[in-house]
């Protein structure tokens, strides 16, 4: 009797293991979840394709041996009828260990074939004229992001075009370290490429709709490595095309706000940031020149508000504990006033 | 044989002072004392290594939790997996190789008593230098920092520049001063192995669990190396200057990630070895039939620990190596799958047409197939490479290593307690305080690392110490904590076991499983020198040809 309930337990959870695996594959995909399984571009695409597969087969083996296993479990077992005599002594058998050699070296030989040629799609996939490039540098525990050929720098949230499969203008990433190791993560865009110090590694994107996706560091960095959010808006072409123009123009000078902008250029937030027009011109930190079009602070850590700014450059470690942002210990006066200019920053 | 072994044992008179038996096992060169102090070392760690795990599951019980600062949750991983790989696992496994591969030859000690100890203490060292940083290592963070690097230290945050003070010192010397003493301990193994077997004992009749921990000891010299060398440049980056993996310097990360996986694949197969030695010897006895296929079994070892010198970079698909590395990493990690399945399946082979007998130890095996074969198999999902880039870093490598480590490893490391718990202590445990353990254990396992794939599948990456409530991360989570704290009440059920039953068991006998090895002919627990007439066998089952005169495995092999 205990043996019998062991059985059904054991088939119960080689069932509802197979059975998450495929609710997470078919879930639906809402607007920017995380599931790998919901692609939006080709490379993510693919790789579902080749997911697919290689969890069939590799099904159809747990299913088999499992069988197996259960068969001899129920079947094998002692009973009471044994009266405590041996069964036979069987030592092995030649033909068997061939057989179950030679099955799973053709199982490998064709799980290889099927991943080697999507490896090689896209890995080695052609770089079109009309691609778009960006820089991607990843920063103990943000994001920079920069548009060779536009003349864009930017942080956080990375803006891309549609791709349309008849004209493609996918993305190129060329990804640099300022630091430590990251890794670059959209799931529904694609699998994850590090980004390694004293090197250069590269990946592409093609979305195939307007959205924004989510992702997140995966390569542990440092203290706030859970926080370094990544959001990816991917634009359809107008859209882009605006925003591009927007982040090219110089940053805004509004002269109500000059007794922020004053503190701002008198304080070394000019050693760690930059503002087109102004003094500041550091790359420690994120470029603040167009802070108001990004709608998460401090790499998805809290929502851009007027409060959240403000608290976050009273303390940052109120909201990002161990960010490499130092709290400034401004008084209230110019902490007012420098969060009035820096919302200004269209 | 008991009886004229109890003959030379010391006569107890009074009961020795508590300082005198603590000599003794402070000073003892003894190979089965030193097997139960490695064991009991890995215990104290593991309660450890669970507080830490406990502490991580908490704070991911749900979104944006506070339960402990990201400082101490990068310490809390960092420590939890060093301390489970280096100062858990190994010295368990360590722990049985020394106390039964010289019984199981029939040898009277290791070849190498005192370096059996030294390689004791070097290991008990390096543990207490790991848990000392807690007090003494200073950190990014002031005084008293554990590190916090990650149990792979990746360069260049293992760098002076990103990890001021010393607390990745002690990691560092901790496990340079630990590999040390796992060289000494597979040394010794292979001299034993190799010179030590008592007459008629040839390489062919060697028991399995004495093959594999012989071809274990063989990786650890190869594989040992590199970490070794490893750490020893990130002490002269760190201390003398140097730029090894300085990156702002001109080092390199990468080679880091290179050294540090030559050496950490093949830990996996170090680690899993002695699992399937294991196995190796419990899986006939309950199924009261020999090893299927000895001499696949053996070569099927022998194969994976050369496969498995060769995989490394499986574990770096996402470091941007071309599509021709990327392809051979892949074919050799799905090859080492071919020899693994060739052991599952000569276990079940062995299982075919015996008779059965569920008793605990028996039961964790079965756990271990079963969970293995999974292991396995979402191995070979992440060999390849495309779908490797969306899983990696992610839970779901996560719940796939632990499916290894405890599902595999860990399982069959509880079935070996069962096992020869009654050879080791000369009581019996108690069997219905023994399936509680199991079925309790096989609850929480499935409910925390089942659970734990899908996260990871849903976008979540490991080593973040919040997150933001994403669709489906805080159910999963909660559940994956909720498994969590059933192993450890499972595991708490299986100490209290093995204490109480320590005093109040049933006397256990030379041979309470009816089995086969050498280690069963003498008395529970053996004597000092384990034989008092050196054993001569002619076949691989001695105790096997003793009980059945009549039809000897000595007439087939
Ligand atoms: C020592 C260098 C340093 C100084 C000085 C500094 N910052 Fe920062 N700042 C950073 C870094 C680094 C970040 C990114 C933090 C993160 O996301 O982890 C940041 C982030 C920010 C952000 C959020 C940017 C975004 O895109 O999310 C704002 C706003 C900001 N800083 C404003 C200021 C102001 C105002 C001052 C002066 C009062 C200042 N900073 C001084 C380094 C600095
Ligand atoms: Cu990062």
């Amino acid at each position: 009797m205990n043996m019998r309930h062991r059985h059904n337990s054991a088939i119960r959870c080689a069932l509802s293991f197979l059975a998450l695996f495929f609710c997470a594959a078919a879930a639906a995909a809402p607007v920017s979840s995380t599931n790998i399984f919901a692609p939006a571009s080709t490379p993510a695409r693919t790789i579902v394709g080749l997911s697919h597969f290689v969890i069939a087969v590799t099904a159809v083996i747990f299913a088999v041996v499992a069988s197996l296993l259960v068969y001899s479990v129920v079947k094998f077992r002692a009973r009471a009828t044994d009266a405590g005599r041996e069964p036979a002594q069987v030592y092995g058998s030649t033909q068997i260990e061939l057989a179950w050699t030679v099955i799973p070296v053709l199982i490998i030989i064709v799980l290889f074939l099927a991943t080697a040629r999507i490896i090689h799609a896209i890995q080695d996939a052609p770089k079109p004229a009309a691609a778009l490039d960006v820089t991607v540098i990843g920063h103990q525990f943000w994001w920079e992001f920069r548009y060779p050929k536009l003349g864009i720098v930017t942080a956080n949230e990375l803006h891309i075009p549609v791709s349309d499969p008849a004209h493609p203008t996918p993305t190129f990433l060329k990804l640099l370290s300022a630091d430590t190791d990251h890794s670059f993560w959209v799931p529904e865009l694609g699998g994850k490429t590090d980004l390694i110090p004293n090197r250069v590694n590269e990946m592409w994107l093609d979305p195939e709709r307007p959205g924004i996706y989510l992702g997140q560091c995966a390569q542990y960095c440092g203290t706030q490595h859970g926080k370094m959010l990544l959001r990816v808006s991917v634009d359809r072409p107008a859209d882009f095309a605006a925003w591009v123009s927007a982040q090219q123009q110089a940053a805004v000078q509004d002269p109500k706000v000059l007794a922020g902008k004053h503190v701002f250029e008198t304080t070394s937030c000019i050693n760690c940031h930059s503002i087109s027009g102004t003094a500041a011109n550091g790359r420690f930190g994120p470029d603040l020149a167009h802070l108001m079009s990004r709608s998460t602070l401090a790499s998805g850590a809290a929502e851009n508000t007027p409060a959240n700014l403000r608290l976050w450059i009273q303390n940052p470690d109120a909201i990002k504990p161990g960010s490499l942002m130092p709290a400034m210990k401004l008084s209230d006066g110019d902490l007012d006033a420098v969060t009035a200019y820096l919302e200004t920053l269209r | 044989m008991s009886t004229n072994v109890s003959a030379i044992e010391t006569p107890q008179s009074a009961a020795p002072a508590w300082t005198e038996t603590l000599h003794e096992w402070v000073t003892t060169v003894d190979h089965k004392r030193l097997g139960i102090l490695y064991i009991l070392y890995g215990l104290g760690f593991l309660v450890m290594a669970g507080i830490e795990a406990l502490i991580i599951r908490i704070q991911l019980m749900h979104a944006h939790s506070s339960f402990v600062s990201p400082q101490v949750f990068n310490r809390m991983f960092t420590m939890h997996g060093t301390t489970m790989i280096f100062f858990v696992v190994m010295p368990i496994l360590f722990g049985f190789a020394n106390y039964l591969v010289p019984l199981m030859i029939g040898a009277r000690d290791m070849a190498f008593p005192r370096l059996n100890a030294f390689s004791f203490w070097l290991t008990a060292l390096g543990g207490l230098l790991l848990y000392f940083s807690f007090l003494g290592g200073n950190g990014l963070y002031g005084a008293g920092n554990a590190p916090d690097v990650g149990w792979w230290a990746y360069a260049p945050l293992g760098a002076k520049a990103f990890s001021p003070g010393h607390s990745t010192g002690y990691w560092t010397i901790a496990l340079l001063v630990s590999g040390f003493g796992s060289v000494g301990t597979a040394i010794n193994i292979i001299a034993t192995v190799l010179c030590m077997r008592c007459p008629g004992m040839h390489l062919g009749r060697m028991p399995l669990l004495a093959w594999l921990n012989f071809v274990m000891s063989g990786m650890v010299l190869i594989a040992i190396t590199p970490l070794t060398a490893a750490q020893m440049m990130l002490l002269v980056d760190r201390y003398l200057g140097g730029h090894f993996f300085d990156t702002q310097a001109g080092g390199s990360a990468t080679l880091w990630m290179h050294f540090f996986w030559i050496f950490g694949h093949p830990e996996v197969y170090i680690l899993v070895i002695p699992a399937f030695a294991f196995m190796s010897e419990i899986i006939p006895v309950f199924s009261r039939k020999p090893i299927f296929g000895y001499p696949v079994m053996v070569g099927a070892t022998v194969g994976i620990g050369f496969i498995s010198m060769s995989v490394w970079a499986h574990h770096m698909f996402t470091v941007g190596m071309n599509s021709y590395a990327n392809s051979f990493f892949a074919i050799t990690t799905m090859a080492v799958g071919v020899p693994t399945g060739i052991k599952i399946f000569n276990w079940l082979g062995t299982m075919w047409g015996g008779r059965i007998q569920f008793k605990t130890p028996m039961l964790f095996s079965i756990g271990f197939l079963f969970q293995f074969l999974i292991a396995g198999l979402t191995g070979i999902i992440q060999s390849s490479v495309p779908v490797d880039w969306q899983l990696s870093l992610s839970y779901f490598v996560v719940a796939h290593f632990h499916y290894v480590i405890v599902g595999g490893i860990l399982f069959a490391v509880f079935a070996a307690f069962y096992y020869w718990y009654p050879k080791f202590t000369g009581r019996m445990f108690s069997e219905r305080l023994g399936k509680w353990h199991f079925w309790l254990f096989v609850i929480g396992f499935h409910m925390t690392f089942d659970v734990m794939h899908v996260p990871g599948i849903l976008g979540m990456p490991r080593r973040i110490y919040t997150y933001e409530p994403r669709p489906g991360w805080e159910t999963l989570n909660l559940i994956v904590t909720i498994g969590a704290f059933i192993q450890a009440a499972a595991i708490l059920l299986f100490v209290y076991n093995l204490v109480v039953s320590y005093w109040k068991g049933a006397k256990a006998g030379n041979d309470p499983w009816d089995a086969w090895t050498l280690e069963w002919s003498v008395s529970s627990p053996p004597p000092a020198y384990n034989f008092a007439t050196i054993p001569v066998v002619a076949s691989r089952r001695p105790l096997w040809d003793q009980k059945h005169p009549e039809d000897p495995d000595s007439r087939y092999e």
